[in-house]
């Protein structure tokens, strides 16, 4: 097993209390495993993809554990975390186009980080690595604001993979291309699994119909809490969690004419406050075929063979 | 690249054309006839030696022309580096005044400024990262950069010349001394030089290191310093290019406080009596000294001017991408 997370639980700190963005979460990500990570903004997707590596200064570790190739993260401590950052887990953040130092030239930045964690870096490695994603050799040379949105992301990806992380989370790394550039770098993302440099891949998206693309299985979530999970074929076919099921359901499917009065449905209401969340299932204000019975937490239960749903009534 | 700086010097010629068209202007919109006093001094009493003297100094100093005239012979007369005759310290002419105080100014300003900045910029960026430090600092930083010049000025004279006796508070060098390279006058030199120069060097400081200060933090925030973070880079690294990044902004507003220092330094001198150009211009008011108070002011607008382009080419050097946009983004 690459990755193993147990009852993992972050609570972000503010003046009126804590907000449990990421409640208890339980799941594991084989070797050679691209995981998309789904859900709305607030489901704490990102918070998740954020605790792998780093948490910012109001999120706080409350409990659970997480596990990589046998050892423990420390992802409350964030002095001796700094052994796994960037040797075994990985980011290339949601912010690519400004993650570079504006005033050094890229090689000589490259070189500095790489120094700076007492690492020896081959200059014909790291050739060989931006031939990969199809950069020249001559972005060495040139300052960020020299290169396009699309190249910055390219370098980001380079430099965020250069030590063979074992897990690499890439955290919403498409949201802010164009389509065509999604699709190169949804590629250049299954290109680093396929060539080994990285063994295991969250990719965390709230764009479902691109992540199905790359991804082996795909994680839903929802409120702090997991939903479903499942390899990619099934969640998108056979979604099980109703949530999922109104998720897939408002995606537009290429080749199908709508009629006028047949729009595409949206998931009516809103998530729960996660200030002070109600118990019980947190879908179940706005689901559809909630009963007396998820007044009481589903548990997380495997259903089918990787396939995982947090629901009373996934069985039926 | 050349057309950048091109540009800079069309602009620094306007700015320096204008600033010494009104440095002309000034002394002649002041109240009172310098002639009429220059007259006084010689104490004169038959009138017809004092027409005789007035139509010899107007033609002199050239008040018999119509005043449009009198503008083109000032600027003929500055290209070809005359100034004038001081009224002052006639017959002197002003360049020879200027040239006797320009070394104490400069003596002055240079170090206040630079060292100001240097340490301003060092202290800023040590205090963004201490909490306890921060909370002391920037409070006296706060009162340090909002006092003015002469207030501190007289306040350090008051206590460190006055009160504890340790510095002179008035002039460049011992009065019972005579300028010479000997060990002795230099002690004395920069015994006199230390209590202006510290005036001017707080105030600088306070706001150095305040404006740095809140620069590193904002820096620390940025997405590169997080992204460096995620990959786990020391410390080290990352305060070292925070530091790189705060200090542009600082670059800028080193230019833009150069006047307001040189004005600074002025106020210094006529508190301590420092025979400067602050002192010079003091005299040249009090003397009604056109002259000499256009020559100062000429070399306070060259000075000032010549310090931004620097500061101007310096900027360029420092930060890549005012390059690129000097020859259009490839």
């Amino acid at each position: 097993m690459s990755l193993t997370v147990t009852d993992l639980r972050v609570y972000y700190r503010t003046l009126r209390g804590d907000v449990k963005a990421l409640d208890g979460v339980t799941f594991t990500v084989a070797d050679g495993e691209i995981m998309g990570l789904a859900g709305e903004s607030g489901s704490g997707k990102s918070t998740l993809g954020k605790s792998l590596i780093r948490l910012d200064g109001r999120m706080r570790h409350v409990g659970g554990t997480v596990e990589l190739d046998g050892d423990e993260l420390p992802i409350g401590d964030d002095a001796r975390m700094d052994a796994f950052r960037f040797h075994r887990v990985s980011v290339i953040p949601q912010y690519s186009m400004s993650a570079l130092n504006p005033t050094r030239k890229i090689g000589k930045m490259v070189a500095e980080l790489m120094a700076s964690r007492g690492v020896r870096l081959e200059p014909a490695e790291l050739e060989r690595r931006l031939d990969l994603v199809g950069l020249s050799r001559e972005v060495l040379d040139r300052y960020p604001m020299e290169l396009s949105g699309g190249m910055k992301q390219r370098v980001v990806m380079v430099i965020s993979t250069l030590l063979n992380p074992s897990l690499l989370i890439a955290d919403e790394v498409t949201s802010a291309l164009d389509v065509s550039s999604q699709k190169a770098v949804a590629g250049t993302l299954l290109q680093l699994r396929d060539a080994g440099l990285v063994t295991s891949m969250i990719v965390v998206t709230h764009d479902i119909s691109l992540v199905y693309q790359i991804a082996d299985t795909i994680m839903v979530m929802y409120a702090g809490r997991l939903a479903e999970k499942a390899p990619a074929g099934v969640l998108v076919t056979e979604p099980r969690h109703p949530y999922t099921k109104m998720l897939i359901s408002a995606l537009p499917e290429v080749g199908v004419r709508y009629e006028e009065d047949s729009r595409l449905s949206g998931i009516p209401g809103s998530p729960p406050p996660l200030l002070d969340p109600p118990g019980g299932c947190r879908f179940r204000d706005r689901c559809p075929i909630a009963f007396d019975r998820c007044a009481e937490q589903p548990p997380f239960v495997e259903i089918g063979p990787g396939h995982s749903v947090a629901c009373w009534k996934a069985g039926e | 690249m050349r057309r950048y700086f091109g540009r800079k010097l069309l602009i620094y010629g306007l700015t320096f054309f204008v600033a010494v068209t009104i440095n002309w202007l000034i002394p002649r919109f002041m109240p009172g006839d310098p002639v009429q006093s220059l007259i006084a001094r010689a104490n004169i009493a038959q009138p017809e030696v004092v027409e005789a003297m007035r139509v010899r100094y107007e033609g002199l100093f050239g008040f018999d022309m119509p005043i449009w005239q009198q503008y083109f012979n000032f600027w003929g007369a500055l290209l070809d580096g005359d100034l004038g005759v001081s009224i002052w310290l006639f017959p002197t002419p002003v360049a020879d005044v200027i040239t006797r105080a320009v070394p104490y100014t400069l003596g002055l300003l240079i170090p206040a400024i630079l060292l100001s900045w240097v340490a301003g910029n060092r202290f800023g960026a040590f205090a963004a990262r201490r909490k306890w430090l921060d909370n002391t600092a920037l409070p006296i930083g706060y009162v340090l950069t909002a006092t003015p010049y002469m207030w501190l000025a007289i306040l350090l004279a008051w206590a460190l010349g006055i009160i504890a006796g340790i510095f002179p508070v008035a002039g460049a060098y011992s009065y019972a001394m005579q300028p010479g390279w000997s060990w002795e006058f230099i002690g004395s030199l920069l015994q006199h030089w230390f209590l202006p120069f510290a005036s001017l060097f707080l105030v600088a400081f306070g706001g150095w290191a305040i404006g740095m200060r809140n620069m590193i933090i904002y820096e620390l925030e940025a997405d590169y310093v997080n992204y460096l973070r995620a990959l786990g880079a020391p410390g080290r690294l990352i305060r070292r290019y925070a530091f790189r990044n705060a200090i542009l902004p600082q670059i800028t507003g080193l230019a833009l406080q150069l006047g307001v220092l040189v004005a600074g330094a002025l106020v210094t001198e006529i508190v301590f009596s420092y025979p400067g150009l602050g002192n010079l211009i003091l005299q040249a008011i009090q003397n009604q000294d056109f002259f000499l108070l256009q020559g100062t002011f000429l070399f306070i607008v060259m000075g000032v001017l010549i310090a931004n382009f620097v500061i101007d080419i310096v900027y360029v050097l420092v930060d890549p991408r005012t390059r690129a946009g000097m020859g259009g983004a490839s």
